[in-house]
């Protein structure tokens, strides 16, 4: 069982810490990491799976749609490889993955992500990856964020 | 009940902007190169300044009609319209949302325009360095997706990997676009020619964008000044007659957290019909295009949309002999555009795509009395618009 909770930062301390609107619509998701649950909204009225969270199903058009906890697995559906440094934080730190990750189990919704490992590495599109919980308990307000590495 | 269209009731009968300045660098303030702009214009057009009663703009430009007309010592103020979101994508939007007014009568003489003074306001190419994030960019941020070009380089990738696009393709719209800056006095890359070996050779953005396929920053401003068709003979210029445009995006292209269903996508799909159905025109009928560049794969995807090649045929048709004045099939950022002649968001691109019908550009197209001007590729909404002599009508 590899594991699948870090405490190592991927990227440099500094980057904006998400935290849920003044109107709470996505704390249900942000809470989830924190416990190591990925949760993603799942319409009880039409079976839609919704991501970003909205306060409506975009198809059936129930409102509040519930939150469902998801298996963090996907696959890669598309990347980028980052070089210049748009915040003081990553000034000197080189270059970084993003990966675009589709979650099969929740509808195909998408979700952004670091590629954990070299980040020189070519990046295979359609590769299945897993979520790794990256936690930040020290950080003011604390937070984590939910990482991707391939599958083994 | 007559057609609803914009086409052949409003003509461009006057342009004009200020001097191009790399960000920071405008020696004046944004209001006073917005007036700048509009002064130019109405030169151009021989109007009275006065006379204008509709302003037009896009991405909350903060120089804001009421202070523009009072400034500009307007007998009366009418039509005033703000195409929402988008950023560049709202140029041509602009332009469209002006016309209208005159076409429903609420307005008699309408100036588009775009002020930008990013020294003054603060760079796109920066991230906000706020503690907190929320909301759409709270999905990317934290995982340091933070300006424009981290954001769509991942739109560019998926449709290059679904349709074998290569890297040559990008490099090619660059180089057209640093090839017309050359004979363009008002480009800020003017005298900065711009080769493959150099291209190649450049520093990596954010892959698959080079330091060349990314737009500059800039500061200026420039405007259009717009009446109702009947009138158009009535200015020294020859008259430039809106064809088409059209506004929005595909369904859902604003799902946040790049969850938009058609995901390797200009946000053109639906959006290019509608200009050449109002239009009456095909993209065959395109002699000249002007294409937003916030980077060269949404222009890659933008044209694809816009019929002027399928994706699979990207390859061979993105290469730079195509793209260039006079002798290509299709000339595309004919003073520079965003990369080369100045990012004023979006709005010099009107500008030129007015030269061209006009028969003025420093680069001209022999096909010139159809030009298309494309918007903010890849944001949401974005906008495009066509351009026509009389003879067009």
């Amino acid at each position: 069982m590899s594991n699948t909770t870090t405490h190592e930062s991927y990227l440099p301390a500094g980057l904006p810490i998400p935290v849920p609107e003044a109107d709470g619509l996505s704390a249900p998701f942000w809470n989830g990491l924190r416990e190591g649950r990925l949760r993603v909204q799942h319409c009880q009225a039409c079976g839609t799976w919704q991501h970003a969270p909205e306060w409506l199903c975009h198809h059936c058009h129930a409102f509040d749609p519930p939150w469902d906890e998801t298996a963090p697995r996907g696959r890669i559906y598309s990347w980028e490889r980052a070089w210049h440094p748009v915040h003081p934080c990553l000034n000197g730190h080189g270059p970084y993955l993003v990966v675009v990750v589709e979650l099969p189990g929740a509808g195909g919704v998408r979700m952004l992500g670091n590629l954990l490992g070299d980040p020189n590495a070519e990046v295979v599109i359609g590769a299945e990856v897993e979520g790794v919980f990256e936690h930040h308990p020290q950080a003011q307000p604390p937070f984590t964020l939910l990482q991707w590495r391939y599958v083994k | 009940m007559t057609e609803r269209s914009l086409r052949g009731r409003v003509a461009i009968v006057g342009i004009g902007e200020t001097e191009y300045y790399k960000h920071s660098q405008s020696p004046d303030a944004e209001f006073k190169l917005a007036l700048k702009a509009v002064l130019a214009a109405s030169r151009d057009a021989g109007i009275d300044p006065r006379d204008i009663d509709g302003f037009a703009s896009y991405s909350n430009d903060r120089s804001e009609p009421s202070r523009m007309s009072a400034a500009l010592g307007a007998r009366q103020l009418r039509s005033t319209t703000m195409q929402w979101g988008g950023g560049g994508g709202g140029n041509c939007g602009a332009v469209a949302n002006g016309a209208a007014a005159i076409v429903a009568g609420l307005a008699d003489c309408v100036v588009a325009y775009r002020s930008l003074a990013q020294g003054q306001f603060g760079r796109f190419g920066k991230a906000p360095t706020a503690p907190t994030i929320s909301g759409d960019m709270a999905w990317q941020a934290p995982y340091g997706v933070l300006s424009p070009g981290q954001k769509f380089a991942m739109k560019a990738r998926r449709f290059m990997h679904e349709h074998g696009v290569r890297q040559e393709a990008l490099r090619a719209i660059a180089m057209a676009s640093y090839h017309h800056a050359q004979s363009n006095p008002r480009a800020v890359m003017y005298g900065k020619p711009l080769d493959e070996a150099k291209y190649d050779a450049s520093r990596w953005i954010v892959e698959p964008f080079h330091l060349f396929d990314c737009c500059m920053e800039n500061d200026g401003a420039a405007a259009v000044i717009m009446v109702p068709a009947e009138r158009a003979r009535d200015f020294p210029n020859k008259p430039v007659y809106i064809l088409g445009a059209a506004t929005g995006s595909d369904h859902r292209v604003g799902a946040a957290a790049h969850n938009q269903p058609n995901y390797a996508s200009s946000s053109f799909s639906t959006v290019a019909p509608h200009m050449y159905r109002m239009a009456g025109l095909g993209p065959k009928d395109v002699g000249v295009v002007q294409s937003y560049k916030n980077f060269t794969g949404g222009v890659l995807m933008a044209l694809a949309e816009h019929g002027f090649f399928k994706p699979e045929e990207a390859n061979d048709f993105l290469k730079l002999e195509n793209l260039l004045a006079p002798s290509g099939k299709l000339p595309l950022n004919t003073s520079g555009g965003n990369l080369a002649e100045c990012y004023m968001h979006g709005f010099e691109l009107v500008l030129e795509a007015v030269r061209q019908v006009r028969g003025t550009s420093t680069a001209q197209a022999p096909r010139s009395d159809v030009a298309l001007v494309i918007g903010g590729p890849m944001v949401t909404p974005v906008s495009n618009l066509l351009l026509g002599s009389e003879a067009t009508l």
